[in-house]
């Protein structure tokens, strides 16, 4: 058992096993299909070198990215999910766990981590899209509310980076109140005066969107990142039209007043070091 | 009189009744004793029926279409009842309705979904699938309450908030979060039933309370059991077993514990006695205000943000594992670690 293994071995084993990625290797790219290899890609923090595209990437690359010298402690890292309704479609939820567990080398959708970013402390509760489609389940919303905790008791500002097809259908109405506990959860931080921070990447739809990632102090976006509460597909059913082009995308939410600002990758940590910067909170430790 | 399709038996008993009593009428024979018999058996008969039905029966019935909304509990609830329209912004939304009332004596902000009770109004009411407006008209008058000390009764009807083009533009993801962010912390005891049908975000967007409970014939899930089907069997002929699936009924709710409490419908559903249905939802609502508005404000706050805190069901995994490893049928046991959001174990931080 992959996952397992990973976990003896400790925080560092996800990003060892990222960066022993073959730096040959060609990636293609999926929106022009300029082809790369994997250091260039890399180098050029996982977007397209030709398109800008930005390639989605994982909890743990986002940590790297971000946290000075890439240094970071996980948090809550012992949250499983389990198939506790004994749901069964297609595939009973119990093995879909074991697959994903498997197949992203990851214990769930969401890793949490704290450091500093230029010397300034932060927790970040960051989304993998390779763990059943970033859902949300039981775990997710756990840590998402433990992780404010740790903030609260730390007076540190938050984040979440999400992205998400939404919340977990094997997890029944769990997930959906999942919804309900992250957003209470979160007006503990407002009424604290502890900013938090509002990440949405490619894809961040559904019942995340209704829930945790609209609701940032600041909310900001990656470029053309898919942003929306109903899929376009689902949306596209309904009207019996033709979806107009960029609907949907970060460019679109700015433009309708729902985000703050677009970055890019390569500005990401700029941008949130100087937020820190601006936000800066009393510290108690 | 409209009849579900495991209904059908009750639908010949029904015919035969309405035959004696046309013979009744001509007044020759004396049918009454065979009306009573008749009576009888379809009682017997709806017993039966009702006495198990599936998770998908529970969903047909949520949606019968002479089942009572919203306006017929706010018409036969309140003695004085003034409807509110319009969210300041945009515009009225027709799936959400709300407004003030007097429920025996004490004012009351009611929100809730509405349907159309007809082919026309069901469209003017867009089905029940309100669009960000509704939400934010919603938000308005919860506002209001806490301004003036009302309490919030909401009554959730839904089959799932709008996917339109026009409501991503106007935020609909946003206008659900803000109502759950904004209902926590509301200063007012919030009151939520789910009348009908409780889908997904749409129902939750207005479903953040202090006391949450279902009429017994009703459901709440993350999803439809039609769009469950279709997203996770790919097709959409497996609606009975995603409903089954999806342990959306008022029972598997209350068993989970993220509902309060389940009202029990008149035998038959809420439609088969519209005003029984009122006079059981009266008498609870009487009794959940006495309690929750002898409750200090502060208090009041942290229990609703208590209550949610604790839902969710997950393992909290013991550090042996090393052990596990050696032993993989060891692996993942759920029963001994089992951890749950309110049984939190504090190894964490
Ligand atoms: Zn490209």
């Amino acid at each position: 058992m992959g996952w397992f293994k990973r976990l003896k071995d400790g925080i560092q084993t996800a990003t060892k096993f990222k960066k022993e990625a073959p730096d040959g290797l060609w990636h293609k790219c999926k929106s022009c299909g300029h082809l790369s290899t994997i250091k260039e890609l890399r180098e050029n923090f996982y977007k397209c070198n030709s398109c800008n595209y930005h390639v989605r990437i994982g909890s743990y690359d986002y940590f790297d990215l971000l946290f000075d010298d890439s240094e970071y402690e996980l948090l809550l890292e012992d949250l499983v999910s389990y198939d506790f309704l004994g749901f069964k479609d297609l595939k009973p939820y119990d093995e879909r766990l074991k697959a994903a567990r498997k197949k992203s080398q990851l214990k769930d959708a969401m890793s949490v981590g704290t450091g500093t970013i230029e010397g300034k402390s932060i927790v970040i509760a960051a989304m993998d899209f390779s763990f059943i489609g970033g859902s949300m389940g039981s775990v997710v919303g756990e840590k998402i509310s433990r992780a404010i905790d740790y903030a609260l008791q730390h007076r540190m500002p938050f984040m979440i980076i999400s992205k998400s097809g939404g919340a977990r259908m094997m997890e029944s109405a769990f997930s959906l109140m999942q919804m309900a506990k992250t957003s209470a959860k979160l007006t503990l931080l407002a009424k604290a005066g502890i900013p938090y921070f509002s990440l949405l990447t490619d894809p961040t739809t559904g019942g995340v969107t209704a829930s945790f990632a609209m609701l940032g102090d600041i909310n900001f976006a990656e470029p053309k990142a898919l942003i929306g509460f109903a899929g376009p597909r689902v949306i596209k059913e309904t009207i019996k039209r033709d979806l107009p082009e960029g609907f949907q995308t970060s460019e679109f939410l700015l433009d309708n007043g729902f985000l703050d600002f677009i970055v890019d990758r390569k500005d990401l940590r700029d941008k949130l070091a100087e937020l820190l910067h601006l936000f800066e909170i009393q510290s108690s430790s | 009189m409209v009849f579900l399709d495991f209904e059908k038996p009750l639908e010949s008993l029904y015919e035969q009744l309405e035959k004696i009593r046309q013979v009744g009428e001509k007044g020759d024979v004396d049918v009454s004793p065979m009306i009573q018999e008749l009576e009888k058996k379809i009682n017997d008969k709806r017993i039966e029926i009702y006495d198990h039905l599936s998770g998908w029966q529970r969903v047909q019935l949520s949606r019968h279409p002479e089942r009572p909304y919203t306006y017929h509990y706010i018409k036969h609830l309140t003695s004085s009842f003034i409807e509110l329209h319009g969210d300041r912004y945009f515009k009225d939304d027709k799936a959400i309705v709300g407004g003030l009332g007097k429920i025996d004596g004490r004012t009351v902000v009611i929100i809730g979904h509405q349907k159309g009770v007809n082919t026309k109004m069901r469209q003017y009411r867009n089905f029940g699938m309100a669009n960000p407006e509704g939400y934010r008209k919603a938000l308005r008058l919860m506002k209001m309450a806490e301004r003036f000390g009302f309490p919030v009764l909401s009554l959730i009807d839904t089959p799932g908030a709008y996917p339109g083009l026009e409501a991503e533009e106007r935020g609909q993801a946003e206008a659900i979060a803000r109502n759950l962010f904004e209902m926590a912390q509301l200063k007012v005891p919030i009151l939520c039933y789910v009348i009908g049908e409780g889908a997904s975000g749409g129902a939750i967007g207005i479903g953040l309370g202090d006391r949450v409970f279902m009429l017994e014939n009703t459901w709440y899930s993350v999803i439809s059991p039609e769009s469950c089907s279709s997203i996770l069997w790919r097709s959409w002929d497996h609606k009975e077993q995603a409903a089954e699936q999806l342990k959306l009924t008022a029972e598997n709710m209350f068993e989970f514990g993220l509902i309060d409490g389940i009202i029990y419908e008149p035998l038959g559903g809420a439609h088969a006695n519209r005003e029984e249905m009122v006079e059981i939802l009266r008498k609870h609502i009487n009794k959940e205000l006495d309690m929750l508005e002898g409750m200090e404000v502060d208090e009041l706050i942290s229990k609703r943000i208590e209550k949610y805190e604790k839902m969710g069901r997950f393992m909290v995994e013991e550090p042996e594992l090393e052990e596990a490893e050696k032993d993989s049928s060891k692996e993942l046991a759920p029963a001994p670690n089992e951890g749950s959001a309110n049984q939190k174990s504090d190894d964490h931080s």
